[in-house]
């Protein structure tokens, strides 16, 4: 099949530096706003607020977060708010050493998929773990939401600075 | 077509410029759970696969089939996006049915344009990188020379064109899920701020937010599903070419082409005889009448006239766009050609209300991308 | 109403014909050149012109890459689509897989005899780091502002996979050692390399743990495409058409951290449904070489799995044992793979596909598997862990 392989011209850095080479850029400006809508808008508020918040499916009775209206696995209209708690366990976790433009971190970053103490089983969501020995993380652990103070809260995930390790960590989720 | 493929759920949200309390998943939610009730279906038990019609820069998001399934009960089943028109959606789910291995089929496509904060540059975006795009003129300079070359090439006058945005946007008015109807005179149209010259302002759609879900049957599904199926009888999509700087500029040759094959699969031989009535792609006033043309719905150069005439109005002998088109409802994005076909459907069901016309019984659709491109589909329905 | 049921009719729709470009970090060529040189070598194959071609499938995935919104519009003409009906498919990582896919329902509808179905990937035009285009495909409300690294997802999967069934690094590492070595066989390759060992995988930098830069394919550009025919053309075009047997596809939810990451049930609902197609009771009998997505080296494992290619968790055993070899029981990955010939996302999907069309020809020259196969496996992976899109192939 070789001879129905095309031979691309394969660009070197030094073909743009020293000039043999010619290119456009383009700067696309593309900016958006997004509704958050009825279950998004909720679970803002209350992140604002200081508190995760869930739905429930009235048919499989699914505890979910984040918050939806329509459960996806029965295809019907979740029907209640459910209130959860702000600790949860780490279901899987990284050791992050480079940024998404490949320059090295010193420290690593530590995101992980936490379920949420109050929701189903496996009802995760992602978020970052500090104020933590990389090197002491494990599946399992249990772990504990560190929220900004109120006056820097937005109504953004990001109103929970990450979560810690749940001091004493001999609680057990409900 | 060697089977037949009919329509047998319908569900839609909107059309309205903004939607402030619904996200883009509970606007599609809304429209899902229309359109399984009026087919009578189950998602979770019957649908065999699942179409939707989305471009990621309309979205803000990369790789957008990722968040699809969920309010659309397509979770764990065959779902994929169409990076296209939304007609080429349903033509995805035309073409399923017809290999005899997919009984049921949903296409979705919807519009969220408001939440676009900078829509012309997501537009220009689109435009070639290297020869176009440096230009940095605003993408609707396309549609101003192809509307002034139009012109020239077949006589027709500026307004005749505005004719199109006053039938239009009188239609609208009888359209509940029309977010612009309104009495506009062709005077209005001809004084209205200069986009891209010819082109006034209210000659170009504006922007509706909204969301259509179709369910597709195959035959004896159909029947069994619904009395009277609205049948899928012919379908056909083609691009020209990208290139602007050797595209026929007066001519939507694109739609030509389309129209013949979706005439071909229909077996139609005369389109202005055998169908009774279009829904036509107007995000340009111009367009209208452009693609009237070139899908042979009139003499070539004559659908100017037609319509300042009234040939095209509700009442008219062959009724174009009585949903009010995109200048009516809003331009939906690439859902806009799937709002062309609920138009089709809903009047060949007779539940156009205000807007039924009399005796419909054959139904053409047409959806174009918009600029910069040369991409068309066509849909024939009937009863 | 469940139309997925009943065997697909055999000798309905083939590949006849295929091409690609070299798989290059950077090329010359722009989209839509690399899109018009695999889209002609492909026709040049099968000694076929555009007026041959009834309709084009473009597959490639995020228009951020190229730079190019409504991609599939400035491709069209380097795809051949001047004047044709041209449809874009678009199910992220899947979209290689599954642009054979739609060329197999445009033929199998009765709408059109042939088909050209092109993939095309320019990941280098998006800079300073073509990575940056996968900042936006997490959800823009509840995980964007983390400011998530594309890396972080693949690394929270594999250490789920890992943890689950008690891998080592080492176990995996194997399968990137396989492919690179594979790969130096294959003429379109980035990263072939007949010399690399698992030491060399295992002492690379740590790029998010346990994810390190040799787990991982590199950023590419290039372009793949294949003519498809009906049954009728396919016998007249050539003396081996490779006919499309089964074909599945499915979508899991978007909500990935409620998932159970060591197992990708949405490629196990789509291996079901190619498989019901195709008639394939045992697949681990019936299927002779496969050709499953490998953007990572733990993704081959864990897809062969959720091939139901191996049970759960003992996917990395039977590689360790030489399975998955070319001289294998069941190769996989004998093209060398995303890790090996490099990962232009849509394109490299194809690539794989093409491999189980030239392997079942017996035209995949060094790379050859022995024993002249008769049925091979196609699979891809996309969105966020979320799709799988399966292509069962037989001569």
């Amino acid at each position: 099949m070789e001879q129905f392989v095309y031979d691309s011209v394969y660009l070197h850095s030094t073909d743009f530096h020293e000039g043999r080479v010619l290119f456009e850029t383009w700067d696309p400006n593309t900016q958006y706003a997004w509704d958050a809508g009825v279950a998004i808008g909720r679970y803002l508020h209350e992140l604002r607020a200081g508190r995760l918040i869930g739905r429930s499916c009235p048919e499989c009775r699914r505890i979910l977060i984040p918050p939806r209206m329509v459960c996806e696995a029965c295809f019907c209209a979740t029907d209640r708010w459910v209130p959860l708690r702000d600790t949860g366990t780490v279901l899987t976790f990284s050791r992050c050493y480079v940024t998404w433009d490949m320059i090295k971190l010193e420290e690593p970053q530590m995101p992980a998929v936490i379920e949420i103490d109050g929701a189903s089983p496996g009802m995760g969501i992602m978020h970052m773990l500090g104020e933590v020995d990389p090197h002491s993380l494990e599946i399992g652990m249990r772990v504990q939401a560190v929220w900004k103070p109120l006056e820097e809260r937005s109504g953004a995930i990001t109103d929970i600075s990450y979560f810690r390790p749940l001091s004493g960590s001999a609680e057990s989720a409900e | 077509m060697k089977r037949d493929v009919g329509i047998v759920g319908a569900g839609w949200s909107g059309f309205r410029s903004i939607t402030p309390d619904l996200s883009y998943k509970e606007l599609m939610y809304e429209a899902a759970v229309q359109a399984y009730e009026d087919a009578g279906i189950d998602p979770r038990r019957d649908v065999d696969s699942f179409v939707t019609v989305a471009e990621d820069y309309n979205e803000g998001t990369s790789i957008f089939d990722e968040y699809v399934p969920d309010q659309l009960g397509a979770v764990h089943r065959p779902v994929h996006t169409i990076a296209g028109e939304g007609i080429q959606g349903l033509a995805a789910a035309v073409m399923q049915i017809l290999t005899g291995q997919f009984d049921l089929v949903v296409v979705e496509a919807h519009s969220k344009a408001s939440n676009i904060l900078t829509l012309p540059y997501v537009q220009a975006f689109a435009f070639d990188p290297v020869f176009h795009r440096p230009l940095k003129a605003h993408p609707t300079f396309v549609a101003g020379m192809e509307m002034l070359r139009y012109m020239v090439e077949t006589g027709s006058t500026h307004d005749e064109c505005a004719a199109v945005v006053s039938k239009n946007r009188r239609n609208a008015l009888r359209n509940p899920r029309a977010g612009h109807g309104a009495t506009v005179s062709l005077d209005d149209v001809l004084s209205s701020e200069p986009i891209a010259e010819p082109l006034t302002r209210l000659e170009c759609a504006a922007h509706s937010d909204g969301s259509i879900v179709f369910v597709l049957a195959s035959g004896g599904t159909a029947r069994a599903l619904r009395d009277t199926p609205v049948w899928v009888r012919g379908i056909g999509w083609a691009n020209d070419t990208f290139w602007l700087e050797s595209r026929p500029w007066g001519d939507a040759r694109y739609a030509r082409t389309a129209g013949e094959m979706a005439y071909r699969t229909a077996g139609i031989t005369s389109p202005r005889s055998e169908i009774d009535f279009a829904e036509v792609d107007d995000t340009f006033a111009y367009k209208e009448l452009q693609h009237l043309e070139a899908l042979g719905l009139c003499p070539p150069g004559a659908a100017g006239e037609w319509t300042i005439q009234g040939g095209t109005a509700l009442s008219g002998e062959f009724p174009v766009n009585p949903s009010g088109g995109a200048l009516g409802e809003g331009h939906l994005l690439d859902a806009t050609g799937l709002a062309r076909v609920l138009e089709v459907v809903l009047q060949l069901r007779g539940e156009a209300g205000q807007r039924q016309i009399e005796n419909a019984q054959v139904g053409l659709a047409f959806g174009w991308r918009g600029v910069p491109t040369t991409g068309g589909a066509a849909a024939v329905l009937s009863r | 109403m469940n139309g997925n049921s009943g065997k697909l009719s055999r000798n309905h729709v083939a590949v006849v014909g295929a091409g690609m470009t070299r798989f290059v970090r950077r090329a010359q060529e722009t989209a839509k050149e690399l899109a018009w040189e695999a889209a002609h070598l492909a026709l040049a194959s099968c000694e076929m012109t555009l007026d041959d071609i009834d309709a084009v499938v473009i597959g490639t995935a995020p228009d951020a890459f190229d730079g190019v919104h409504m991609k599939s519009e400035y491709l069209s003409d380097g795809c051949g689509a001047w004047g044709k009906p041209v449809m874009r498919g678009y199910v992220g990582g899947g979209t290689g897989v599954f642009a054979p896919i739609q060329g197999w329902y445009h033929i199998a509808s009765g709408l059109f005899d042939t088909v050209l179905v092109v993939c095309e990937e320019k990941m280098s035009s998006c800079q300073p780091h073509p990575q940056g285009a996968f900042l936006t495909i997490f959800d823009h409300t509840t995980e964007r502002p983390l400011e998530p690294n594309l890396l972080w997802i693949f690394a929270l999967e594999m250490n789920a996979y890992m943890h689950r069934y008690g891998l080592s690094k080492r176990d995996i590492a194997t399968v990137s050692v396989k492919n690179k070595r594979n790969a130096a066989d294959h003429p379109a390759a980035l990263l072939g390399d007949k010399h690399i060992t698992v030491e060399d995988v295992l002492n690379s930098p740590v790029l998010a743990w346990p994810v390190q830069r040799l787990d991982v394919s590199p950023v590419t550009d290039g372009a793949v495409a294949l003519v498809m025919s009906a049954s009728h053309v396919a016998r007249r075009v050539t003396d081996k058409p490779v006919w499309i047997e089964g074909v599945g596809w499915n979508l899991d939810t978007a909500y990935w951290t409620n998932r159970d990451l060591a197992y990708p049930v949405y490629v196990e609902e789509a291996a079901r449904m190619a498989y019901d197609m195709a008639g394939i009771t045992e697949p681990r009998k019936q299927i002779h070489i496969a050709e499953p997505y490998d953007p990572f080296d733990y993704k081959e494992l864990h897809h062969l799995e959720g091939l139901m290619l191996f049970d759960k968790g003992d996917a990395p055993r039977a590689a360790a044992d030489g399975v998955t070899q070319r001289d294998g029981d069941l190769p996989v990955c004998p093209s060398g793979g995303l890790l090996g010939v490099g990962n232009p996302i849509a394109a490299a999907g194809l690539m794989k596909v093409a491999e189980i069309f030239w392997q079942l020809r017996g035209e995949a020259g060094a790379r050859q598997v022995p024993g002249n196969p008769k049925r091979g496996l196609a699979q891809a992976w996309g969105d966020l862990m979320q799709v799988g899109t399966v292509v069962v192939m037989g001569i």
